[in-house]
């Protein structure tokens, strides 16, 4: 059974069509690279899928459990899919370490202990064992973007959704975040990338998503897609993004 | 005609003062403690909540305060109870304190970006969680001089519960002007003490501004 499985996802916003029935499939362990121009939907699916905005027609169900999209309590639903965004939305009154504990104790209600342990063991893994005391506005953007993720990754998700989380980053900043994303991805985690980066998307990504005015408009093997892409859009994307 | 010396007329005023003081202390204690309620109400996605507690900031913002009074001291009247002044200018002036103070920290709340909001809800925090790990900590910082800076509105606003009778600074000073015939001496008076209690107040927000604008800028 696939962990996220989107069929005919419809989205408004007012008069605007923004998705036109989208289908998306996610298997554990896959690592799916979504890409398309601005404005195609992409963030907006991503948001849909994890309950930050609702949709109005079709079918979406996380780890076998269908989404009415009605639900008012959307914890259960957050505790599997964790989230990483674009402007990493540390929270600037804690530390690093802070950051990453606030939410295994507040919301798994876990021992101190614990959540030091999990603090320090998931700030390691993205190379910042030493910053746990530092304040986010005494870290780079790229170690910003890293704490963010040792924060989504403290709350054990099954998934893990990335909307463009290099795109607020200087250039040379962006290879130390695609070199955690790519040990997750080696490690196993199921990952859903929202990306510009179409070198990482091609050698990282099993799946890619090709989003074109508000639907799939290619998708498959990643290498495959790059090399020959079967519509004139992807192609003029790919050509004109590289 | 009773005769007042300066040292009569002081001693007065002070006893007036210390009840502007008492009266300001509680309203803004008792009134911040509502306003954290209103504040929650007012800002709650529920309707049933938000629009009773808009309602409720706007009545208190958009009617002088007097006429608040009034209402208080002649609505317990004709339910037939007898009510004091003080009772009177204490519930008047937190329910007044309680509204501004709501709006106040709200500004404050909604000023947070929306990322903050959103990075509680995806780490699956309850908008309880949100509001006190998160939300507040950060409004907190912007709302202390404004905050402060009410204060000081609090404290000019007991001057209307004279017209109810309360002793404060003002009934008082007036009363001995009209025995001494001598108003401006006796208001100036009162006014010093007036400053006395509000200079440190504002000088005190406008310390806490600077210091907040010297960490933003760290
Ligand atoms: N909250 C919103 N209200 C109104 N329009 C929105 C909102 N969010 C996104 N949109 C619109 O929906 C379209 C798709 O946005 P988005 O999903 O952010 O695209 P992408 O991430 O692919 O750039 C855009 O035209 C955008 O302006
Ligand atoms: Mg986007």
């Amino acid at each position: 059974m696939p962990l996220v499985l989107a069929e005919g996802i419809q989205k408004n916003f007012g008069s605007l069509e923004v998705l036109k029935g989208v289908d998306l499939r996610v298997e554990e362990g896959e690592v799916v690279a979504i890409i398309g121009r601005s404005g195609s939907g992409k963030s907006t699916l991503l948001r849909i899928i994890n309950g930050l905005e609702t949709f109005d027609a079709g079918i979406l169900s996380i780890d076998g459990e269908r989404r009415t999209g009605l639900e008012k309590d959307l914890r259960p639903l957050r505790l599997k899919v964790g989230m990483v965004f674009q402007q990493f939305n540390l929270f600037p009154h804690l530390t690093a370490g802070e950051n990453v504990m606030l939410a295994p104790r507040e919301v798994k209600k876990l021992s101190q202990r614990a959540v030091r342990e999990l603090a320090e063991e998931t700030l390691s893994k993205v190379g910042l064992a030493d910053k746990f005391k530092a304040y986010p506005d005494q870290l780079s953007g790229g170690q910003q973007q890293r704490v963010a993720i040792a924060r989504a990754l403290a709350m054990r998700p099954k998934a893990l959704l990335c909307d463009e989380i290099t795109s607020a980053l200087d250039p040379e900043l962006v290879g130390e975040v695609l070199d955690v994303v790519q040990r997750l991805a080696a490690e196993g985690m199921t990952l859903i990338m929202v990306t510009h980066e179409m070198r990482f998307a091609r050698n990282v990504g099993n799946k890619l998503i090709f989003m074109h005015q508000g639907k799939v408009h290619e998708e498959g093997d990643p290498r495959e897609l790059f090399a020959h892409p079967k519509t004139p859009e992807l192609a003029s994307f790919t050509s004109a993004i590289q | 005609m009773i005769s007042f010396s300066l040292w009569d007329i002081v001693r007065h005023l002070c006893v007036g003062a210390a009840w502007t003081a008492g009266l300001s202390l509680v309203a803004f204690a008792l009134g911040g403690a509502a306003g954290l309620g209103v504040l929650f109400a007012r800002i709650s996605p529920r309707r049933r909540l938000s629009a009773p507690a808009k309602a409720y900031i706007e009545f208190f913002q958009d009617t002088p305060l007097l006429m608040q009074l009034f209402l208080i001291f002649f609505g317990f009247g004709l339910l037939g109870l007898d009510i004091s002044p003080l009772l009177t200018a204490a519930i008047g002036l937190t329910l007044f304190t309680s509204a501004y103070l709501a709006e106040i920290w709200r500004g404050c709340v909604e000023a947070i970006p929306k990322g903050q909001w959103e990075a509680s809800d995806c780490l699956a925090m309850s908008s309880l969680q949100r509001m006190r790990f998160v939300i507040l900590p950060q409004a907190l910082r912007t709302a202390i001089p404004p905050t402060v800076g009410f204060s000081v509105q609090v404290v000019k606003g007991t001057a209307v519960t004279s017209i109810i009778g309360f002793m404060e600074i003002t009934k008082t000073g007036s009363m001995i002007a009209n025995a001494t015939f001598k108003p401006l001496l006796v208001y100036a008076l009162a006014a010093v003490f007036y400053f006395i209690i509000c200079f440190p107040l504002s000088a005190l927000a406008r310390r806490v501004e600077r210091r907040l604008h010297a960490a933003c800028a760290r």
